[in-house]
């Protein structure tokens, strides 16, 4: 019976959440772009009308036209059909390295907030310290340490967005560590860590939540600005950034070759952007009923 | 105040010094070694060798952290370039005042066209102005800066022929890149102004303001406005670090020979001291800004100036 009416509440609050979103008309432009995009990218292998590396040395350098939606590139490759598969690597790329670096941010952020003290001092300067290189910049150094590569992309990327939600997590934790469940919690003898992760946890992520979705947007326009200066992931593979670096050189005789490119990036962050800013407003405690 | 000023002041050598640190360790661990870069392709194990000594890589790691730190510091020497064998600071200064105008014009566009949109969008806000002033933020914002430039070489450069497309000179030169660089910030401190001006809108003090018959410019701009610039400063902090690291792009698209460009050349052919000395600078020149804003705000807000002023209880006459 207890389990059946909280299993109810739980997917109200969801579904409350995305009506929220639904109903809010840019938020909902973002959802349905995004989604497309998304599906897009995914079945490339079914919809791209040419293959990943299909090389027509004949059709070099062919503006748009119906044979090919976006032109074809230096080597006649198709670009419309590499935009879908580079999709796959700037859409994983942004997700995995926002995601990745805001958990990490979670879990230094939580011990922060809950411990106090000392710990918590030691944690914030060290914060201060890392947040104090502009987070781009830490981003180029990193991933010229590590190399190219997917991993150490994501791991460069997501570096920068740490100290960030660390301290959103740990703002949230104060104003919420004096209220009465967490008093409750300990009362009933709850280890410290089911106390961090289990009760408080959930009560102060949202805005974590919308920093993060807004940080997938940003973090694809480092990935593709970091491999556009030749960092991160490298021109063969079809990464929107790598493209655009690619086609750098033909861009006053091509300039296509530069739009397109650039123009997908701009249409998925303004998707994530917009998603992010329907889910503040619908996240936002004030307006909750 | 100036017991506030000296703790932000040392706060602000710990953090140079942090960097400093980080920066040399991220850089002695990467793998890689860049004697042999140096040496060239067809040196033998000796010269390479030979050249690790001259280069002082042979040493251990405490060892090279202090020199590195005694003679950055102390000194003020920055070494010399591994590539071009000359002193980094020379070369430095040359290329700083390209980078200042840059970053410091971009910030100040960036401050008075956000400010300005953003309080336009809130003073009309639910209508058409509101709803276009923040649409042109969104695609601001969405849009990758460094694309945006070559869209505006495309543009500018190659179909109408007004700016140049790349280098250094006169003024017209600095045009783009600082547009360039300001955009993304732009779009943030609109929406950033907005929130906190609709924030402050529907406060007493702003009824009691209109209550009392007051122009409606005068009550956005002497009584809004202020109360709803706390939020804003802080944001100038974040946003010029953003300019700062964004500049290292921005300068490769135009070939601005800024420090940002100098820091990129030198992370491909492992020219550690200028990598160093680059990265030391956009950590002090962040530093110093964000030490102006945090002063800037507590100058601003009496709460912080009540801390730390000297208290002085009021006594009955």
């Amino acid at each position: 019976m207890m389990m059946q009416k909280r299993d109810l509440q739980k997917t109200s609050l969801l579904t409350e959440t995305f009506q929220r979103i639904w109903d809010n008309a840019g938020a909902r432009a973002g959802v349905i772009l995004l989604a497309v995009i998304v599906l897009a990218c995914l079945g490339a292998p079914a919809i791209a009308p040419y293959g990943l590396n299909d090389m027509d040395i004949q059709n070099m350098f062919r503006g748009p036209s119906l044979k090919h939606i976006c032109g074809t590139d230096a080597m006649g490759r198709d670009l419309f059909s590499r935009l879908l598969y580079g999709g796959r690597y700037s859409l994983a790329l942004g997700f995995c390295a926002a995601v990745f670096g805001a958990s990490v941010g979670i879990v230094i952020g939580c011990v922060a907030g809950y411990c106090g003290g000392r710990i918590e001092t030691i944690i914030m300067r060290f914060l201060d310290i890392w947040s104090s290189l502009p987070s781009m910049l830490l981003c180029i150094l990193i991933s010229a340490t590590l190399g190219a590569g997917f991993f150490n992309t994501v791991l460069a990327l997501a570096v920068g967005n740490v100290p960030n939600g660390a301290r959103l997590i740990r703002g949230q934790i104060l104003s919420e560590v004096s209220k009465e469940y967490l008093e409750a919690a300990e009362s009933i003898n709850c280890s410290k860590l089911s106390i961090m992760f289990r009760h408080l946890l959930p009560n102060v992520i949202s805005p974590l939540i919308v920093d993060a979705t807004m940080g997938i947007g940003m973090t694809i326009t480092m990935a593709a600005a970091l491999s556009y200066i030749g960092l991160g992931v490298q021109p063969p593979t079809p990464e929107w950034g790598a493209m655009l670096a690619d086609a750098r050189t033909h861009i006053l005789n091509y300039p296509y070759l530069i739009m397109f490119p650039g123009l997908v990036i701009a249409l998925t962050v303004l998707a994530i952007n917009l998603i992010g800013d329907g889910l503040r407003d619908a996240m936002d405690p004030k307006l909750r009923k | 105040m100036g017991k506030y000023i000296c703790k932000r002041l040392l706060w602000m050598i710990v953090i140079v010094l942090g960097t400093a640190f980080i920066i040399f360790t991220i850089l002695y661990f990467t793998p890689g070694d860049p004697a042999r870069v140096i040496a060239g392709g067809n040196a033998t194990a000796a010269d390479v060798e030979n050249m690790r000594h001259i280069m002082g890589l042979d040493r251990s790691y405490w060892v090279q952290l202090r020199d590195f730190l005694y003679h950055s510091f102390l000194k003020l020497d920055l070494g010399n370039s591994w590539v071009y064998n000359k002193p980094v600071m020379a070369e430095l200064l040359i290329r700083l005042p390209r980078t200042f105008i840059i970053g410091l014009s971009a910030m100040a566009l960036n401050l008075t066209a956000g400010l300005l949109m953003g309080i336009f969008a809130a003073t009309h806000e639910g209508r058409w102005q509101d709803s276009l002033t923040m649409a042109i933020a969104m695609v601001f914002v969405s849009c990758p800066d460094f694309w945006v430039a070559l869209m505006m070489i495309l543009l500018f450069s190659a179909k109408l022929g007004w700016l140049p497309a790349y280098g250094i000179g006169g003024p017209q030169y600095y045009i783009m890149p600082i547009i360039c660089s300001a955009l993304g910030g732009i779009a943030v401190n609109a929406r950033q102004t907005r929130a906190s001006m609709l924030g402050v809108f529907r406060e007493d003090y702003i009824t009691t303001a209109r209550a009392k018959g007051q122009r409606e410019r005068y009550v956005v701009t002497k009584h809004m406005f202020p109360n709803a610039l706390m939020p804003i400063i802080t944001s100038i902090g974040s946003g010029f670090a953003r300019i700062v690291a964004g500049s290292a792009v921005i300068e490769s698209v135009f070939s601005v020979p800024g420090i940002g460009l100098y820091l990129l050349t030198a992370i491909n052919s492992r020219d550690y001291p200028v990598v160093r000395a680059c990265v030391l600078f956009f950590a002090i020149f962040t530093a110093v800004v964000m030490l102006l804003v945090d002063l800037v705000y507590a100058f601003v807000d009496p709460r912080i100036k009540a801390k730390y002023s000297s208290v002085r209880r009021r006594t009955k006459k």
